[in-house]
């Protein structure tokens, strides 16, 4: 007898049926429900990112003003502030809260394969994330080691944290972080190979499955990286060890610690530091991709070519590591071999963004929120990326490392263009979350203030890198003589437009919370898509998605503006020569979702008939 | 870090061939393809357990992890650069002949749950239960067979924490050892529903199955950071 997979089975075999308040909201097993968890820890724990962000700004742009920023905790927030952007918000953000919500969504499947497995990486998560908030609150706070956490000064005394907690509870939420992760990396990566519907090949699921599954790999192999280290580097700090730690005098004294290679760890952190950059970066491709084809009502142009390129960046990403250590002293041939394969990697994600352009031309492109910051994105990643091209190489980054201009750099690649897509497929997907439209015009003040705010904070940023500013200082003095009055004008300027940006989130917040209660509702496909979340039976789509008949899928995810056909998109669940589902017709509508079930339903009846 | 980009390039290498050069030829734009001429997984082609996809690709993650674990022993040993002050603190240590005993019991466990396994698809339910039941005890005599050898260490005149060599080994073999309890868990779960839950077989074959494939990795694994343990 062939082997039924999860996706297949009727519902009464594949899946628990919560019944309670608790097992449908909280200890949830639905992938869903999880999403949205993992959505909300990650917001909430950006947001007391974010505030440190503007903490240190404040700082920065008007020094000696605030008594409350002593310099440890400058170093505290900057420490805290990047830990918790890369890896709590957006990791957890693309992979446990979209991944979550979109692979069995847009596979055609019920759930994940292993729904239990699911609902612990939610609850390990939240424990990495309260572990972490945790050190904000311990004698010593938390630690102020940067968040590459360089040893050694990282479990040295005088580094904020690392007499005290704040160091080991930073390692042990990583850890944590990590078993988290690999829970649900698991997850997605068996979802995407085993659940698919019937008709979903590979090379039809749409760009954001290939981003998430992809950047799933990446991360299973690299957070071991991060895992090693911390293991180490925890040893370090409680054991006696001297993995990591040289011989070295602290304080006056010499320490216990002696032979360690700092450069060891350099190079674990990197191995995990690289590919991090592209499990962000991977989901927000393939996000993008599908947010520029639905709103310019254009299938995407050169789709295998956009697969390979997304292998392509996977593959090379486990080979640059070490261009972040230009500086570091390693073998000096290591910096060529490095900066060739940066130039490399350069090649497919410069493909892409062809492709996006290419996928514009022509296209019947509607100015929607989503589609703002779709290409909000393509401008930003542009402009981060080649920024990266002259970090790449040896000779240009060694004077620029350690200045503003990798600051801005970084903020630009990985810091505002994910974040554009991140919203961007928030008010896209939040009609089939909630069942509702969110406010445009709040999303379009959201979108210019965002943008635009930005660019005010991070343009400067790249000038005062080539004017030698260095980063992570708490103030600079007079006697610094290379660094002109006009920095400090840039920096108040910077912080003015931090604070603006920052505000202009809570218009975002707002427009969240409003929109569930007050939103327009939004029908089942109000922007007229083809991917199969669009076409599940209810929005918000009910526990096991599809109710009694899975969907099959007959075609691509892009057939959009065919020639020929009636509508200017065909779902990927009409067969050829079939019709598009009533209800389906994209119109947001006022009737209520039961309704639009019905229709759904006939339509099947019809079909069948 | 040459072990750890080896493995990746084998390993990407593995997915791009499995993935895309096999699907190259598809062209998912076209609608007029039958479904099956796609995908290939017409009723009769039968996929793997979920189960089985999910357990190799977390020894894709566990691989990872040892092989980075290794690359740091190497590279902390002075296989890396600034060598020559990295192998000044490098004191070898002489390794418990116990741990030749715990090798032997955890071949033998693995021997085991491959006979439990064979005996899984055979239907055959006393000799699926006894050996399963040998597997999990002879492994959890290897744990404590390598609890004793770090207590030797520890009592030996080699003990000195801020040698590399025997915190490496503390190291590699506690992180194995949480792996071999991790299986041990799975291991529980499958006996208690054989034994005492009066679960046929049939029901139990895959995990008995996976449990084999889990043993025979953490003894490959074993075999190599036993190797390098003796070695160096």
């Amino acid at each position: 007898m062939a082997y039924v997979a999860i996706a297949d089975r009727d519902n009464a075999h594949a899946l628990h049926d919560p019944q309670t308040f608790l097992t449908k909201y909280v200890w949830s097993q639905d992938h869903k429900v999880i999403a949205i968890q993992y959505a909300v820890v990650a917001i909430a724990i950006g947001l007391v990112a974010l505030v440190m962000s503007v903490l240190m700004r404040l700082q920065l742009g008007f020094p000696n003003t605030f008594s409350f920023i002593a310099p440890q905790n400058y170093l505290q927030f900057i420490t805290m502030h990047g830990m918790i952007m890369v890896i709590y918000l957006l990791t957890a953000l693309f992979l446990g809260g979209f991944g979550n919500f979109l692979i069995p969504l847009m596979c055609g499947s019920r759930d994940m394969v292993f729904p239990y497995m699911n609902m612990l990486s939610f609850w390990f998560y939240l424990v990495a994330v309260l572990v972490l908030a945790a050190s904000l609150f311990v004698p010593g706070g938390p630690t102020g080691a940067g968040w590459t956490l360089y040893p050694p000064q990282a479990v040295m005394p005088g580094t904020p944290g690392a007499a005290n907690w704040g160091i080991v509870l930073m390692l042990a939420s990583l850890a944590i972080f990590i078993v988290a992760f690999t829970m649900g990396g698991l997850n997605y990566i068996t979802t995407v190979l085993q659940a698919r519907c019937r008709g979903m090949t590979l090379m039809r699921m749409p760009l954001s499955v290939w981003g998430i599954f992809c950047a799933t790999i990446l991360g299973l192999l690299a957070f071991p990286a991060l895992f090693v280290s911390a293991v180490m580097m925890t040893l370090d700090s409680l054991a006696g060890t001297s993995f990591f730690l040289p011989a070295i005098a602290s304080l006056g004294h010499n320490a216990t610690h002696g032979g360690g290679s700092p450069l060891l760890f350099q190079h674990l952190f990197w191995f995990f530091g690289h590919p991090e950059v592209y499990i962000v970066a991977l989901p927000a491709f393939g996000i993008v991709s599908d947010l520029l084809s639905t709103h310019a009502r254009k299938n995407i142009f050169g789709y295998r070519m956009m697969v390979w390129a997304i292998l392509a960046i996977a593959c090379l990403s486990f080979v640059v590591w070490a261009h972040h250590m230009y500086v570091s002293g390693m073998n000096p041939y290591f910096g060529f071999f490095f900066a060739t394969t940066t130039l490399i990697i350069a090649v497919p994600t410069a493909l892409k963004v062809y492709n996006w352009v290419l996928t514009l031309y022509r296209g019947d492109i509607h100015l929607n929120v989503p589609m703002l910051f779709a290409m909000g994105f393509i401008f930003t990643f542009i402009n981060g990326g080649l920024t990266g091209l002259f970090l790449g190489n040896v000779t240009v980054d060694v004077p620029l490392s350690g200045t503003y201009f990798v600051v801005a750099h970084f903020h630009m690649v990985m810091g505002v263009s994910p974040i554009l897509v991140v919203f961007g497929a928030i008010y896209h997907w939040y009609p089939k979350i909630t069942g509702r439209m969110m406010n445009e015009t709040l999303g379009k003040i959201h979108f210019w203030s965002t943008l635009l705010g930005t660019y005010a904070i991070y343009l400067p940023m790249h000038y005062l890198g080539i004017m030698g500013v260095p980063r992570r200082y708490y103030a600079y003095s007079n006697s610094i003589d290379f660094i002109p009055l006009s920095v400090q004008q840039a920096n108040k300027w910077i912080t003015i437009s931090a604070i603006f940006v920052a505000t202009m989130q809570l218009i975002f917040l707002f427009n969240l919370v409003w929109s569930y209660f007050k939103g327009k509702p939004s029908g089942p496909n109000p922007w007229r898509a083809t991917t199969l979340e669009w076409q599940t039976a209810d929005t918000p789509a009910k526990h096991g998605n599809w109710g009694p008949k899975l969907p099959v899928v007959y075609r691509w995810a892009y057939d959009y503006s065919v020639p020929g056909a009636p509508e200017d998109f065909i779902p990927q669940n009409v067969p050829a020569g079939g019709n598009i589902p009533a209800g389906h017709d994209g119109h947001a509508h006022d009737h209520d979702h039961d309704h639009d079930h019905d229709h759904d339903h006939d339509h099947k009846r019809d079909k069948k008939s | 870090m040459s072990l750890t980009l080896a493995y990746s390039a084998l390993l990407t290498g593995v997915l791009v061939w499995l993935f895309l050069v096999r699907k190259f030829s598809a062209k998912p734009w076209d609608a007029s393809v039958p479904i099956s001429a796609l995908d290939g997984h017409d009723e009769s082609v039968e996929r793997p357990p979920a189960a089985k996809v999910g357990l190799l690709a977390f020894l894709g993650v566990a691989s990872s992890l040892f092989g980075l674990f290794i690359s740091a022993y190497f590279i902390r040993m002075g296989g890396g650069h600034g060598a020559d002050v990295a192998l000044s603190d490098w004191r070898a240590i002489s390794e418990s002949p116990l741990l030749w005993v715990n090798s032997i019991v955890l071949v033998f466990a693995s021997i085991t749950m491959q006979s439990s396994r064979v005996a899984a698809a055979r239907g055959d339910a006393r000799r699926t239960r006894s050996t399963l039941f040998w597997g999990g005890l002879l492994t959890i005599a290897f744990l404590i067979g390598q609890l004793i050898a770090w207590r030797q260490l520890r009592v030996s005149q080699f003990f000195d924490p801020s040698n590399p060599a025997v915190a490496f080994f503390y190291l590699l073999t506690g992180v194995h050892g949480l792996h071999l309890l991790g299986g041990l868990y799975v291991w529980g779960r499958t006996y208690l529903r054989l034994r005492f839950q009066h679960a046929e077989v049939i029901d139990v074959r895959l995990s008995v199955e996976l449990c084999s494939v889990y043993w025979h990795y953490l003894l490959i694994v074993w075999i190599v950071l036993f190797g390098l343990l003796l070695a160096t």
